[in-house]
């Protein structure tokens, strides 16, 4: 089973990677799609693994994207430093907010998750002077990828960083999930009461997680700004936040790829159905979502798993 | 023999109402101590005070010689006191073998490791095997928890219990809802744990108690009636008139 599972891995990561040849002229929609799969996974990291309901992890994408915006936009242009940089500060947002959300139930999460992300869209709202507010950053001036590759307007440079950064990410999150510390978030998921019983610094092993994926959604949110050298306040958005629940779910949250199937999912019908009924496109959009729901519990990847007969990867035998 | 787990004056108050009282207690090492009363009579508040889920009114904790009145229920843990639930409070979605190295991982600091695949932890799959084997639980390492019997489930607890590797370990009811061949059998198990382990058990079966407890404490009313050996206390008038509700 788990030799399957390496192999469906690999069919997953070498399509994306033969994304240049598959899809040439889709490259800025795959970048998009990427980006959202990065945002949606870091989410997965605290719903999906943890059990942290929030319904503003916009706030620490928008903190990538405006961190790597306004970097660029003042002369630190060159993009991996600035990534860097932006998921750091995005690390720090998150651990500066993690005792907020660590603490208390899911309604207390919620409403203090959704209060963070409104917090900050109005700030960036407010500091239009260095936001640029409603208008969106202007001037953001990334230079090429290690000094030679320009951002091209067809977006293969634009695809080949994304890919390989979300790559990157993708194997640190797998190796955190797989991990005693991962195992301890999925007791902790199931029975906070008892991990506290058997010893788990609870708190501790949420605020740790809650940075990490910030850090992800803050890359993923610089991501955005350097592929699109625009940054505007949607990014720090509720409806960001409520979308990024809605491809996790429709995805299934706790399967690691959850995040990338129902942002591609969501996505790509966004683009199809809003260009054959603009008007009314939402419509179907909902219809869909509802339907996917009802027909998989789990989210498509957990009907896929039911449907092939596939548990949850689990600890094996004693080595 | 100094003691392993001592109260003094731990008392609980809800408003007005005295769930316990002024409860002094002190147990051995190795101890396999019972303790008994009618419902309503402070004996799982007494845990919970022990573990520190909830906070005590007043009185002291002492683990040793170290009071830990003031720590956390995961401080506590880590200094070697801990409890099993009433009510199975288990991980429905791990496997057995999960489950345990999950607090086994969490008693080596493994827990912290966000890196190094839980394959690469051959210690902990180690201990976590062997206290699967103490509670005869390796036949059901890969079943879910959610989908084992009753009985299973009941020992599962205690073997969540036993990876932390206690000094102290605290039993609320570990038979409840068990039916009574089973419950022999689960407390069997727990009469051959390591001999230097210090049990405290609640208990509503008077068999079981009075065949595995080597001294009982009466609680009536959040208060200690009377405490003894099982002689003693099967012989004492008030424990007969108040508790087991016969005249002497």
């Amino acid at each position: 089973m788990r030799v399957r599972g390496l192999w469906l891995e690999a069919a997953f990561w070498l399509v994306l990677a033969a994304g240049f040849v598959l899809w040439p002229s889709r490259l800025p929609l795959a970048s998009q799609v990427l980006i959202a799969g990065l945002f949606a996974l870091s989410y997965d990291l605290i719903l999906g693994y943890a059990g942290i309901l929030s319904l503003g992890h916009a706030a620490y994408f928008g903190v990538g994207a405006y961190s790597a915006g306004l970097l660029a936009a003042h002369g630190w242009g060159e993009p991996i430093s600035g990534l860097i940089a932006a998921g750091l500060l995005a690390a720090l947002a998150g651990l500066i907010t993690s005792p907020l959300v660590v603490r208390g139930t899911d309604l207390t999460r919620l409403m203090i998750t959704t209060g963070l992300g409104l917090l900050l869209f109005e700030l960036a709202n407010r500091l239009g002077a260095i936001t640029g507010g409603v208008d969106g950053l202007q001037g953001v001036e990334v230079q090429p990828l290690f000094g030679a590759l320009r951002f091209d307007i067809y977006g293969r440079t634009a695809y080949g960083y994304v890919l390989a950064v979300v790559f990157v990410l993708f194997l640190a999150a797998r190796r955190l999930v797989r991990s005693p510390f991962g195992l301890s978030l999925r007791g902790i998921r199931g029975n906070p009461a008892r991990m506290r019983a058997i010893g788990c610094r609870v708190d501790l092993h949420l605020a740790a997680v809650y940075t990490f994926s910030a850090a992800c959604a803050g890359v993923a949110g610089a991501l955005l700004t350097q592929t699109t050298q625009f940054v505007g306040l949607d990014v720090l958005s509720f409806g960001r936040s409520a979308e990024l629940l809605v491809m996790l779910i429709v995805g299934g949250a706790g399967l690691l790829y959850g995040g990338f199937i129902g942002a591609a999912v969501f996505m790509i019908a966004h683009h199809y159905l809003s260009s054959l009924d603009p008007v009314y496109w939402q419509f179907w959009l909902g219809a869909g979502l509802v339907l996917i729901v009802l027909v998989g519990r789990d989210g498509i990847l957990g009907l896929g798993h039911r449907v092939l007969g596939v548990r949850r990867r689990r600890a094996g035998p004693a080595p | 023999m100094s003691s392993t787990l001592r109260t003094e004056g731990l008392s609980k108050r809800f408003g007005d109402f005295h769930a316990l009282d002024g409860v002094t207690m002190q147990l051995p090492r190795g101890a396999r101590h019972a303790v008994i009363g009618p419902n309503g009579a402070g004996k799982t508040t007494l845990i919970n005070l022990l573990t520190g889920t909830v906070r005590a009114t007043a009185g002291e904790v002492y683990i040793g010689s170290e009071r830990v009145t003031s720590l956390r229920p995961e401080q506590r843990v880590r200094r070697g006191l801990v409890r099993t639930f009433q009510i199975n409070s288990l991980f429905p979605e791990l496997t057995v073998l999960e489950s345990v190295l999950l607090a086994t991982c969490q008693r080596t600091g493994a827990a912290l490791d966000a890196w190094r695949g839980l394959d690469a932890r051959a210690q902990e799959f180690q201990a976590a095997r062997a206290t699967l084997r103490l509670l005869k639980l390796e036949g059901v390492a890969d079943v879910r928890t959610r989908d084992l019997a009753y009985g299973e489930q009941r020992l599962l607890e205690i073997a969540l219990a036993l990876a932390c590797r206690p000094r102290i370990l605290l039993l609320d009811e570990p038979a409840a809802g068990v039916p009574r061949r089973e419950s022999v059998a689960l407390f069997e198990a727990i009469a051959g744990l390591p001999g230097d382990l210090t049990v405290l058990f609640i208990e509503h079966d008077m068999d079981l108690v009075f065949r595995f407890a080597q001294r009982i404490t009466v609680l009536v009313g959040g208060a200690i009636l009377t405490e003894g050996t099982p002689q003693e206390i099967a012989g004492d008038a008030r424990v007969k008139q108040i508790y087991l509700g016969r005249a002497a």
